[in-house]
C-alpha cells in the first residue's frame, strides 16, 4: 500500500432537490486495498459511486485521483483516468461470447476494418487466467451459458482489462449461491493483492469482513467512520450502519451529532 | 460465417488430453447437438430437400436446368431485401416500409434512365441514384427511430404508406416505363458465358479457401486453438461443390444458358455483409446492440449511430433488390414493391433462423429462407396451383420454421446452454 491514495473524496456534498443524499463526506481508497463502503438502503452508497463514476456531479467537495484534483463529468472521463465500475446488473451481452464481451466497445482491429479476433481470444485467455478464473470451459461460448459467478468474474475482468488503477464493484455478490459467492470474493482479494485500489459496496458484512482492508460506514448521507478490519468486530460495524453518527476521520473534526433530515 | 456455437470447444479450463479424442469427439459433439436441439440450418436445407423432391415428381418441369436458373433469378430480388431485413431484426428492431422502399428505387432507377425526360443518365448512375435515395430514406426513417424513440414498427409503418402513395401518384399519370438502359436490365437477364462460369466458381472456391487458410494461419500465430480442423474442410469441399455444381446445372439449362448475372450478385452481397456482420466492429456493435442495448451504450457504442446505419443498410438493401426486381420486368408499373414482397423478405429472413427479438440470427438465414420461399412458390406455380394455395403453403412452413426454432432454444435453454 502506497500512501497517496489513489483516490480520494474531501467534503463531498449532493443534494437532489431537498433532499441531501451526501454531505460533507470524506473517503479514500489506496493502492491495493479493498476498501468495503456499507450502509444501509438509502445512506448514499450509490450517489457516491455516481459521483465517481461521473454519472452524478458533486455540489461541491474535491475529487483527488492519483494525488491530483479532477473533474470527472462523464462515465467516458472516468474510464480515461482508470476507473472501471461493475454494476450490479451485469452489463454484459448474453447473445456474445466470453471474449467479445470483453472487448465490446473497444475491439481491436487492422487496417481493413476486420476485427482481430486471435488477438483478442489470446488476450482474454491471458486476463483470466491472470486472474485465476479458470471455471469458465471455453471463452468462446456465449455468456448465456455461465453461471451466475463466471458471468460476474467475467464483468470484472473485463474491468480491470484496460489497465484500471482502481475498481468499483457494486453488490458483487447481491444474487449469487455460496459457491459462487466465493468465487468472486476471492477475485476480489486477488484484484487488491495485484495492486489495483478496490471498492467493495456490500449489504452482506460477512463477504465485506472476508475480503476488505478497511471499512467505510456511510449513515444518512454522513460517513460516519472508517474500521480498520483486523481492529474491529461485525458488531461495531452493524452499529455504526444502524445508528453511527459522525465522527472524526483522518483530521477532520467531528460533526454535531443530530442528523437533521 | 462459422456459427460460433461449441459445445465441446477445447477451452482455457480444459485439460490437454481431450484433444486426442478429436475423432469420437466429432460423433459426440453431433449428438451433443441434436439432443440439445442446436440444429442450426439443417431442419430447413432436409425440408428443402423434401420441397424439391416432392415437387420434381408433382410438376414435370419443375426439377429441370431452365426452371432451376429461373429460380435464381426470381429469388435475387427477394433475398436482397431479406439481407437487409436480417440486419434490422439484429437490432430486434422491424422495417416494414422495404417493399415499396423497393419500389421507390425501381422507380427512380427507371426515372433516371428514360429516354428523352431531361434527365436520362446512364445506367450505372440511375442504379447509384436508386441505391442512395433508398439508403437516405432508411437512415432518415432510423434517425426518427434512434433519436426520437419512436417505435420502428410505427415509423417504418407510416414508411409504407407515405411510399407506397408516392408510387401510386406517380405512376398514377405515367402508368408504365419501360426500361430501356441494358446496364440496368443485365442486372436480371445477363449469363455469364460457360466458362466464365466455370471460373466464377473456381474463384468463389478459392478465395474461401484461402481466407478460411489465413485464419488459421492467424490463430496458429496467436497461438490460440483451433476449433473443429474437420468443419473447416469440410465447409470447403462444400463451398466448391456448391459452387461449381451451381455452374454445371446452369450451363445445362438451354433457354437462358448460363450462370445468371443476378445469382452471382447475390453471392458478392451474402460475402460482403457476412463480413461486415462477423469480421468487423460494427457488426459486432449490431449484434451487442440486439442483445442488451444497455450493456452497449455502457461499453461506450453509440447506440443510435449503429440504429440508423442499420435502418440505412436496411434502405440500401431494398433499393438494390427493387432495381434487381424492375431490371427483370423490364419496366415498372403500379404494383411495383407491392404484394407479398415485404412479408417474402421478413418471411425469409425468419425462415433461415434469424430471431425477431433480436441479437441472435446470421446474413446467410435471408439466402436459405428466400431459396425456400421461391422455391415453394415456384414449384406450385409449375404444378398449376392457385396463388391461395402459394399463400396458404408459405403460411405452414414459415410457422413450421419458427415453431422448431423455438422448441430448439428451449432444448438449448433446459440444457443450460
Amino acid at each position: 500500500m502506497s500512501e497517496t491514495p489513489i483516490l480520494q473524496l474531501r467534503g463531498i456534498s449532493k443534494s437532489f432537490g431537498s433532499v441531501q443524499a451526501l454531505a460533507d463526506v470524506d473517503f479514500e481508497v489506496r493502492d491495493g486495498e479493498v476498501m468495503a463502503l456499507v450502509g444501509d438502503n438509502g445512506a448514499g452508497k450509490s450517489t457516491l459511486v455516481k459521483c465517481v463514476a461521473g454519472i452524478n456531479t458533486p455540489d461541491s467537495g474535491e475529487i483527488l485521483f492519483d494525488g491530483k484534483p479532477v473533474h470527472i463529468s462523464s462515465p467516458k472521463e472516468a474510464a480515461g483516468l482508470g476507473i472501471e465500475i461493475v454494476y450490479q446488473d451485469l452489463a454484459l451481452c448474453d447473445n456474445l461470447d466470453v471474449v467479445q464481451n470483453m472487448y465490446l466497445g473497444r475491439e481491436e482491429r487492422d487496417w481493413l476494418w476486420r476485427l482481430k479476433e486471435p488477438l483478442m481470444e489470446q488476450r482474454t485467455a491471458e486476463t483470466l487466467r491472470s486472474l485465476s478464473v479458470t471455471t469458465i470451459r471455453s471463452i468462446r461460448q456465449p455468456v448465456a451459458s455461465l453461471s451466475g459467478g463466471q458471468r460476474q468474474s467475467v464483468a470484472v475482468a473485463k474491468a480491470v482489462q484496460w489497465n484500471s488503477k482502481l475498481v468499483i464493484l457494486d453488490e458483487p455478490t447481491a444474487a449469487l449461491g455460496v459457491a459462487q459467492t466465493r468465487q468472486v470474493l476471492d477475485l476480489v482479494k486477488r484484484l487488491g493483492e495485484q495492486g489495483l485500489g478496490v471498492v467493495l459496496i456490500s449489504h452482506n458484512l460477512q463477504d465485506v469482513f472476508e475480503v476488505a482492508n478497511r471499512i467505510t460506514v456511510l449513515r444518512l448521507g454522513r460517513d460516519v467512520g472508517v474500521y480498520e478490519r483486523e481492529k474491529t468486530t461485525q458488531q461495531e460495524v452493524v452499529q455504526a450502519i444502524t445508528a453511527g453518527i459522525p465522527t472524526k476521520v483522518a483530521d477532520i473534526p467531528p460533526t454535531a451529532p443530530e442528523l437533521a433530515s | 460465417m462459422s456459427s460460433d456455437v461449441d459445445v465441446a470447444a477445447p477451452g482455457i479450463g480444459l485439460p490437454e488430453g481431450d484433444e486426442a479424442e478429436a475423432p469420437s469427439g466429432l460423433w459426440r459433439r453431433v449428438y451433443d447437438n441434436v439432443r440439445t436441439g442446436n440444429l442450426g440450418i439443417l431442419p430447413i436445407v432436409i425440408g428443402l430437400a423434401f420441397i424439391v423432391v416432392f415437387f420434381s415428381f408433382k410438376a414435370t418441369n419443375f426439377f429441370t436446368a431452365d426452371n432451376f436458373n429461373n429460380i435464381i433469378v426470381q429469388m435475387a430480388g427477394l433475398t436482397m431485401l431479406a439481407f437487409g431485413v436480417v440486419f434490422v431484426l439484429l437490432l430486434g428492431e422491424i422495417d416494414l416500409s422495404i417493399g415499396y422502399l423497393s419500389g421507390i428505387a425501381a422507380l427512380a432507377v427507371a426515372e433516371f434512365q428514360l429516354p428523352g425526360s431531361g434527365h436520362a443518365y446512364p445506367g450505372v448512375v440511375a442504379i447509384a441514384i436508386a441505391i442512395g435515395l433508398c439508403a437516405l430514406i432508411g437512415g432518415a426513417q432510423g434517425s426518427v427511430v434512434a433519436k426520437v424513440g419512436v417505435p420502428s414498427f410505427v415509423v417504418t409503418l407510416a414508411g409504407l404508406l407515405i411510399w407506397q402513395g408516392v408510387i401510386l401518384q406517380v405512376l398514377e399519370i405515367k402508368g408504365v416505363i419501360v426500361i430501356e438502359d441494358n446496364l440496368i436490365n443485365d442486372l436480371a437477364n445477363y449469363y455469364f458465358s460457360a466458362s466464365a462460369g466455370w471460373i466464377i466458381a473456381a474463384v468463389i472456391t478459392g478465395l474461401y479457401a484461402v481466407g478460411t487458410l489465413g485464419g488459421v494461419i492467424g490463430k496458429r500465430r496467436a497461438g490460440v486453438a483451433i476449433r473443429r480442423p474437420l468443419l473447416l474442410i469440410a465447409k470447403v469441399v462444400g463451398i466448391a461443390i456448391a459452387s461449381f455444381g451451381v455452374v454445371a446445372v446452369s450451363n445445362h439449362a438451354s433457354v437462358p444458358r448460363g450462370l445468371p448475372l443476378a445469382g452471382v450478385l447475390v453471392v458478392i452481397f451474402l460475402v460482403v455483409l457476412t463480413f461486415l456482420a462477423k469480421r468487423t466492429p460494427f457488426g459486432r456493435h449490431v449484434y451487442a446492440v440486439g442483445g442488451n442495448a444497455e450493456a452497449a451504450r455502457r461499453a461506450g457504442i453509440n447506440v443510435a449511430r449503429i440504429r440508423i446505419l442499420v435502418f440505412g443498410i436496411s434502405g440500401a438493401m431494398a433499393g438494390v433488390g427493387g432495381v434487381i426486381l424492375a431490371a427483370r420486368l423490364n419496366s415498372v408499373d403500379l404494383n411495383v414493391g407491392g404484394g407479398t414482397l415485404l412479408l417474402d423478405a421478413i418471411s425469409a429472413a425468419v425462415i433461415g433462423g434469424t430471431s425477431l427479438f433480436g441479437g441472435r440470427g446470421e446474413v446467410r438465414s435471408a439466402l436459405i429462407g428466400a431459396l425456400v420461399i421461391s422455391t415453394v412458390s415456384n414449384g406450385l406455380n409449375t404444378a398449376g396451383y392457385k396463388t391461395g394455395t402459394i399463400y396458404i403453403v408459405t403460411g405452414v412452413i414459415l410457422l413450421l420454421a419458427v415453431t422448431l426454432d423455438t422448441i430448439a432454444r428451449r432444448l438449448q435453454a433446459r440444457s443450460g446452454r
